[in-house]
């Protein structure tokens, strides 16, 4: 009975790469279709699992278009409906789910050929979607619902981590959100440990929702396993974040390397750049500071003429060096060096969220980020060749999460920043990326081809949609999911760790009762009645 | 099968696969223009839709003539010439659309014709509603060559045979949606629905 129920239509004709077209029954109506909706074909020997991709409408004679019948007659219409015109699916089959032997011990495969003639399509059934994304369980986080539908869609955790992804959706669509979300299944599952480079103070300790709203973060959801690092102090404490530690860097701690990438940001030439080199073998490990502190003397052209650098070239220099100097968190000396201090933590399995609080700069933070993600890959990379050549654990995964990643991983500089190698050369030493970025047309394609699996909310940009979707199959009927996604909590999500795209509705967050699902204490009950007495007061 | 209700209202006179012609007993006791009559040889039941039907005098040569000029109302005509009730006949051809053979109702040609004299009844109206539970009986009225226009012919049936019907809407909104599937036609087609709603 349920079957039928749920059947929509037949199969009439289509092909591998470009999809099956299905004729929907009379009772069908087209309205009810939506794009992006999960259905089964029971074709003769398998049975398909495949998406929607398109919605149409079709008239068997074309006179009844050109000439179409008096509207205000209900009976004309109620005859043609179904008969002289009829609704039209477009389904992409992506897997190939029960049937056969290597089904049934493998799960779901994809799909290589297509089902025959006049085979059934009917609705995709919860269990359906649970043989394909798979149960809540240990490894598997429950993400959201799939459009339309109350099935749970699970992430893979362990798998997802393998590899560097990347959360894309223009502004306000909800990708900090999701990006949270991801972070306490991450937390949440155990299955790796987080680098958070929290630009607007979003992850650490309480974000805002787009009602304005308060929400929990991280350190608030899991306070054992979360460390809170602060740029700005009194940024904090006027948030009242209670923060592990203050960031506070050395002039020491900044290398040449740094410098170049953020030459664009500081608008400085190639010159000025190689000339920070020169200084640093001039000057040591105190370059930064004695660059900056030349004076319009004879000694320092003196300096200027040993190491052949031009006047203007050294003005450009000074400036861009200046700006780094100016900003509050880098000192002359610093107590303890701030990468260290990161590790520590991160080797200890805790997950450290740096807050930026005022210095949203985007200097900043580039800065900020390359120098610790630099230092902190190569010590995982040491961590890792060390721990293949004495044949003992690898290092917990390591999953750098890097907001604006455009301005990091763009054509110009993807080559030389510490990102651009994270993700090219991915899950080999055990550290991944999670990309965030509203425009994905901007990042490096060679980037973009290494992101194992990739969330997008809605682009309305082409040309941001083409880079996102490259290289996928079905690559035009995902465009069409894409661009018909709703602005607000809507996401489509393809790749690695997902058997097949999904357009999914994530998981309702910021409710007492959805904080108690994402924490797993065993007090939990009694945290929700606090949260919700709290909600009264 | 023969029912109380069943009204028989004349024979057959002459037969063919496709379709009998039938003269009544009464002079113009005629069924309706798209009814459903049918007819019985041995054990098989025939199925058929009245498409024309004629009065004419019982000698062919002869012409009849007017005779009403002095008579005040046509009934007169009648009662001060009753030899005319024996002078002239009602016929109607019907067209063969099933029959029925062990309890099942098969919506194509039987396998042999109606026999000469064989009575001809009126369907009553169960058997109309199980006769037209499905619209295929109206793929032989589109095969034919009927006498009158086709269009005609098929809008006069369905009309009648949707009085039957409890639900003459539904009737005909399925019927119609068969149509369309048949004519590909749109312009027939609409000529059709035009004239069949309600």
């Amino acid at each position: 009975m349920m079957q039928q129920d749920n059947r929509l239509g037949i199969v009439v004709s289509g092909s591998l790469s470009k999809g099956v077209e299905v004729r929907l029954d009379n009772s069908t109506s087209v309205e009810d279709m939506v794009v992006g909706r999960y259905v089964t074909i029971e074709g003769h020997k398998q049975r398909f699992f495949g998406m929607i991709s398109d919605v149409s409408l079709g008239v068997t004679d074309p006179n009844l278009a050109l000439t179409p019948p008096d509207t205000t007659d209900p009976f004309l219409t109620e005859v043609l409906v179904g008969s002289g015109t009829y609704g039209q699916l477009q389904v992409m089959p992506y897997l190939t789910i029960g049937g056969n032997v290597a089904n049934i011990i493998e799960g779901p495969q994809p799909v290589k050929t297509i089902p025959s003639h006049f085979s059934l399509v009917n609705l995709a059934q919860e269990s359906d979607i649970e043989l394909v994304f798979g149960k809540e369980d240990k490894e598997r986080f429950w993400i959201g619902n799939p459009l339309d539908m109350e099935t749970k869609l699970c992430l893979n955790l362990p798998e997802f981590v393998k590899r560097s992804n990347g959360v894309f959706g223009k502004s306000g669509t909800g990708k900090t959100f999701l990006t949270r979300m991801l972070l306490i299944g991450m937390l949440q599952k155990g299955a790796c440990v987080n680098l958070v480079f929290d630009m607007h103070s979003e992850y650490g300790w309480a974000g805002t929702s787009e009602k304005g709203r308060t929400v929990k973060a991280l350190k608030q959801l899991f306070p054992a396993k979360v460390a809170v690092f602060t740029l700005d102090e009194e940024n904090s404490r006027r948030r009242g974040v209670s923060t592990d530690y203050v960031v506070r860097m050395g002039y020491d701690e900044i290398e040449p390397e740094d410098i170049s990438l953020v030459r664009q940001t500081l608008n400085l030439t190639d010159q000025a750049v190689e000339a920070v080199y020169q200084m640093k073998r001039r000057f040591g490990k105190d370059w930064l500071r004695c660059t900056t502190e030349l004076d319009d003397s004879e000694e320092t052209r003196e300096i200027l003429n040993q190491l052949n650098i031009h006047d203007s070239t050294f003005q450009n220099l000074q400036r861009g060096l200046n700006t780094i100097r100016r900003l509050p968190f880098i000192q002359e000396r610093s107590p303890k060096k701030v990468v260290q201090h990161v590790l520590e933590y991160l080797v200890r399995g805790t997950n450290v969220v740096l807050e930026f609080g005022r210095y949203t700069d985007i200097t900043a933070y580039i800065l900020v980020a390359n120098m610790l993600s630099r230092r902190i890959y190569s010590h995982y990379r040491e961590q890792v060749e060390q721990a293949m050549a004495d044949g003992i654990a690898y290092p917990i995964p390591l999953v750098i999460t890097i907001e604006e990643a455009h301005k990091f991983l763009n054509p110009e500089v993807a080559k030389q920043t510490i990102f651009g190698t994270i993700a090219r050369e991915m899950r080999k030493y055990n550290t991944t990326l999670l990309v965030i970025d509203q425009r994905p047309s901007g990042i490096d394609d060679e980037v973009m081809s290494q992101l194992g699996t990739k969330i997008t909310c809605l682009l309305d940009n082409e040309r941001d949609r083409d880079s996102v979707l490259a290289g996928i199959p079905g690559k035009g009927e995902l465009k069409s999911v894409l661009a018909k996604l709703a602005t607000k909590q809507q996401a489509l999500i393809f790749g690695h760790a997902v058997p097949m795209p999904v357009a999914f509705q994530p998981r309702e967050y910021g409710s007492a009762e959805s904080y108690k699902h994402f924490t797993d204490l065993e007090d939990s009950d009694e945290q929700t009645e606090k949260d919700i007495e709290e909600l009264w007061d | 099968m023969v029912t109380q209700k069943e009204q028989r209202i004349g024979e057959v006179i002459e037969t063919s696969t496709a379709t009998f012609t039938t003269q009544s007993y009464q002079l113009y006791d005629l069924p309706p223009l798209g009814s459903l009559v049918k007819t019985r040889n041995k054990e098989l039941e025939l199925f058929a839709v009245v498409s024309n039907a004629t009065t004419t005098g019982l000698e062919p040569g002869r012409k009849a003539i007017a005779r009403g000029k002095d008579e005040e109302s046509e009934e007169a005509i009648y009662k001060s010439s009753p030899q005319l009730e024996k002078l002239l006949k009602s016929e109607f051809e019907a067209l063969v659309v099933g029959h029925r053979t062990v309890g099942k109702i098969n919506h194509f040609l039987p396998p042999v014709p109606a026999r000469m004299h064989s009575f001809v009844y009126i369907c009553p109206v169960e058997e109309v509603r199980e006769f037209s539970q499905s619209p295929s009986f109206i793929n032989i009225l589109l095969n034919t060559n009927p006498t009158l226009p086709q269009n005609e012919l098929i809008v006069t049936c369905l009309r009648q045979i949707s009085l039957a019907q409890e639900d003459s809407h539904h009737f005909l909104v399925t019927a119609g949606k068969h149509l369309a599937r048949l004519l590909g036609d749109y312009n027939q087609l609409q000529s059709i629905l035009e004239r069949i709603k309600q």
